[in-house]
């Protein structure tokens, strides 16, 4: 895992104490709303219904157990024993006291952690692959990329009033599990035929009110010009982004205004003059990060096959778990966890003190100390030994972290909503919680197969519904709740947006529809190995319009 | 009708201005606006209650009142009011005070 150096440390506890002395002059009355709230949001801190939120960065999703013991902590002592977990890899506290904030963000530089450019028109937190380093399907582990492009951004005095956010993932497999076509820098780590290293860059996707698939405008950038392009990619980004109209000003409506190809060609010649200058990362400097995202050293363990084998006999719950949130590693004595945020009925991403506290040991103890947090808001272990996946599972059995849904229906994402955001139209958790309960049956689950499901509050799309198979957008119309649906997303390495399917469906309505939806889809489908994408890419959505709409019509 | 609404300073406690001249960390007693001048009156004091860094995000909300419970038109202002409807164990909702009277009912889902 990356260490922080001294500069680093030097940087965060400067940040720490410079913010909280914002944070009494703020409560003294010596500055006001205006003057502070760009501060505070520079440091992480929003306002929301209740109270205020503090978002946590939790770079590139990755966690040793004493940073989540950490979260545990904060959870307990300043907030209300839960925490919830984002689809940009961090964390976020929903009732923290501003006063509270400065000995928040002490305890958390002790972990070498921040909130700095959780908030505003900067760049966020770099998101990557959860597998990373461990998948089996992986070019190269796209973290230490991530940690350059952290590094180069916090706090750049180039990049830190952008025209809007911005945000950059990074995957190192062909299979992308980052999501990187919705972003609006998509890093896609590989190899040319020479075996070189180097990255195809997509720009311009995104979600919000103006989905867009991101464009691939450069097919290898060798990794040595990584700093230098994205440099270029921002300059332009930076002169010419709008700054007039907030909905219009994300780099993916400049790429769109401007044509994907003139766009490029605009990069490329600020490139040119960029190009072998000081940004140029040396290959030394490559190797050093590289060296703190070297894989644990993983003894040969084995006896795994035999283990799981006898375990499989012993515990049906346990083969069922093993089946769905258990991926391979590239060790074949190893595997990498998923462990479920998403228990039938809870609340998508969220975990409580004790549940960081417990996953915490079990990383320590059996999976090198090692916890990552997924963008679909789940948590990983990336390497435990195959031989001690039973223990794991069963500790996991104990702390009610052991539902085996990853990647079925019920494996849900979910915007805070209404419940909590002062943003959102209408609420998001008791929709998921809802369908969850509907459909918690896991045999039943299992027989639909890959789902993904995805719910945002309101249109800024916190809760990626543009790119759910299942897309719910919660609005509010005539002051009621009202969800719209949308079929056909996809967020992977083919990266689709949702279609709306028709007119939405109250509060009341709308785990029925999504029944009716599944079951046609299991009406129309060719066999069980035809995924709910594929079935809707081959028969669109007319089947299930008939289905959701056809007494209507009739009945018109 | 109208009440007065905002975050605490402090905290982000969401308050509501009483006839007693505090802000109360419920919506039941909330003082009540219904003519121009009133809401003109309500308004004034929020201004001032943002200016002397008291309370942030201050609004006048639209509320009826049933059964003599103040409870406000938006289903955004009554989940303010009450708590998450997810966690009825959080929030004012939660608390042994008469803060159920803000007459969320759960919201049909």
């Amino acid at each position: 895992m990356y260490r922080y150096d001294e500069f680093d440390q030097d940087f965060v506890n400067a940040r720490v104490a410079q913010f909280s002395d914002q944070v009494e002059r703020r409560l003294a009355g010596e500055i006001t709303e205006d003057q502070f709230r760009p501060l505070r949001l520079m440091n992480g801190v929003y306002l929301q219904l209740h109270a205020y939120m503090l978002r946590i960065a939790i770079p590139y999703g990755t966690l040793s157990s004493k940073q989540l013991r950490m979260l545990a902590h904060i959870a307990r002592k300043y907030d209300k024993g839960y925490g919830h977990f984002t689809t940009r890899q961090n964390i976020q506290f929903n009732w923290p006291a501003l006063s509270d904030m400065p000995a928040i963000l002490a305890d958390l530089a002790s972990v070498e952690m921040h909130a700095i450019q959780t908030s505003g028109n900067c760049i966020r937190n770099v998101t990557a692959d959860h597998f990373a380093g461990a998948a089996a399907d992986e070019a190269a582990d796209p973290r230490p990329y991530a940690e350059i492009l952290r590094q180069w951004s916090s706090v750049h005095p180039e990049f830190s009033y952008l025209p809007r956010k911005f945000k950059i993932a990074v995957t190192g497999a062909e299979r992308d599990r980052a999501a990187i076509q919705t972003h609006d820098i998509g890093l896609h780590l590989k190899k040319n035929a020479a075996g070189e290293l180097g990255f195809a860059v997509y720009v311009g996707g995104g979600q919000g009110r103006t989905p867009m698939v991101a464009k691939k405008i450069r097919d290898f950038l060798p990794q040595e010009q990584l700093l230098a392009y994205c440099t270029a990619i921002l300059r332009v980004y930076n002169l010419y982004g709008r700054r007039d109209n907030k909905y219009k000003a994300r780099i993916k409506i400049l790429v769109h205004e401007t044509g994907a190809e003139e766009f490029a060609r605009q990069v490329e010649a600020e490139w040119d003059a960029l190009k072998d200058g000081e940004l140029t990362l040396p290959a030394e400097d490559i190797a050093a990060i590289d060296t703190y995202f070297a894989p644990p050293a993983l003894p040969p363990r084995p006896e795994g096959d035999q283990s799981i084998k006898e375990a499989r006999l012993d515990s049906k719950s346990f083969a069922e778990w093993l089946d769905q949130n258990v991926i391979t590693h590239r060790n074949p004595d190893y595997a990498a966890v998923t462990i479920s945020l998403k228990g039938i009925g809870e609340v998508p991403g969220d975990a409580s003190d004790s549940q960081m506290d417990a996953v915490a040991d079990i990383a320590e103890t059996y999976a090198f100390d090692e916890v990552r947090v997924s963008h679909e808001q789940n948590l990983i272990l990336p390497h435990v030994a195959r031989a001690d996946l039973r223990a794991v599972y069963d500790r996991l059995v104990e702390i009610g972290l052991a539902t085996a849904n990853s990647n079925l229906i019920s494996d849900i994402i979910a915007c805070p909503g209404l419940d909590y955001c002062a943003l959102a139209n209408a609420r998001s958790i008791p929709v998921a919680q809802n369908i969850s309960k509907r459909f918690a049956d896991l045999e039943r689950q299992r027989d639909i197969g890959e789902l993904k499901l995805k719910i945002s509050g309101c249109i800024n799309a916190c809760g990626h519904h543009h790119v759910g198979h299942i897309g719910i957008l919660g609005v509010e119309k005539k002051g009621a709740e009202l969800y719209q649906v949308t079929l056909g997303g996809s967020g992977d390495e083919n990266t689709s947006i949702g279609e709306i399917i028709g007119r939405g469906f109250g509060p009341d309505e709308i785990t029925d529809a999504i029944e009716t939806i599944v079951d046609t889809y299991l009406a129309v489908r060719t066999d069980r190995a035809e995924k709910f994408l594929d079935t809707y890419r081959r028969v669109g959505p007319a089947p299930f319009k008939e289905a959701l709409y056809a007494g209507e019509t009739k009945a018109a | 009708m109208k009440v007065l609404t905002g975050n605490r300073l402090t905290d982000g406690e969401a308050v509501w201005y009483a006839p007693d001249g505090t802000f109360a960390e419920t919506i039941v007693g909330a003082e009540l606006a219904s003519d121009k001048a009133a809401e003109e009156r309500l308004e004034a004091i929020g201004k001032r209650a943002y200016a002397d860094n008291l309370i942030l995000d201050v609004e006048l909300i639209d509320v009826e009142v049933i059964d003599g419970a103040i409870v406000p038109q938006r289903l955004r202002e009554r989940i303010r009011a009450a708590g998450p409807t997810n966690r009825t164990d959080l929030g004012k909702q939660a608390r042994p005070a008469p803060a159920a009277a803000a007459g969320f009912d759960g919201g049909g889902i």
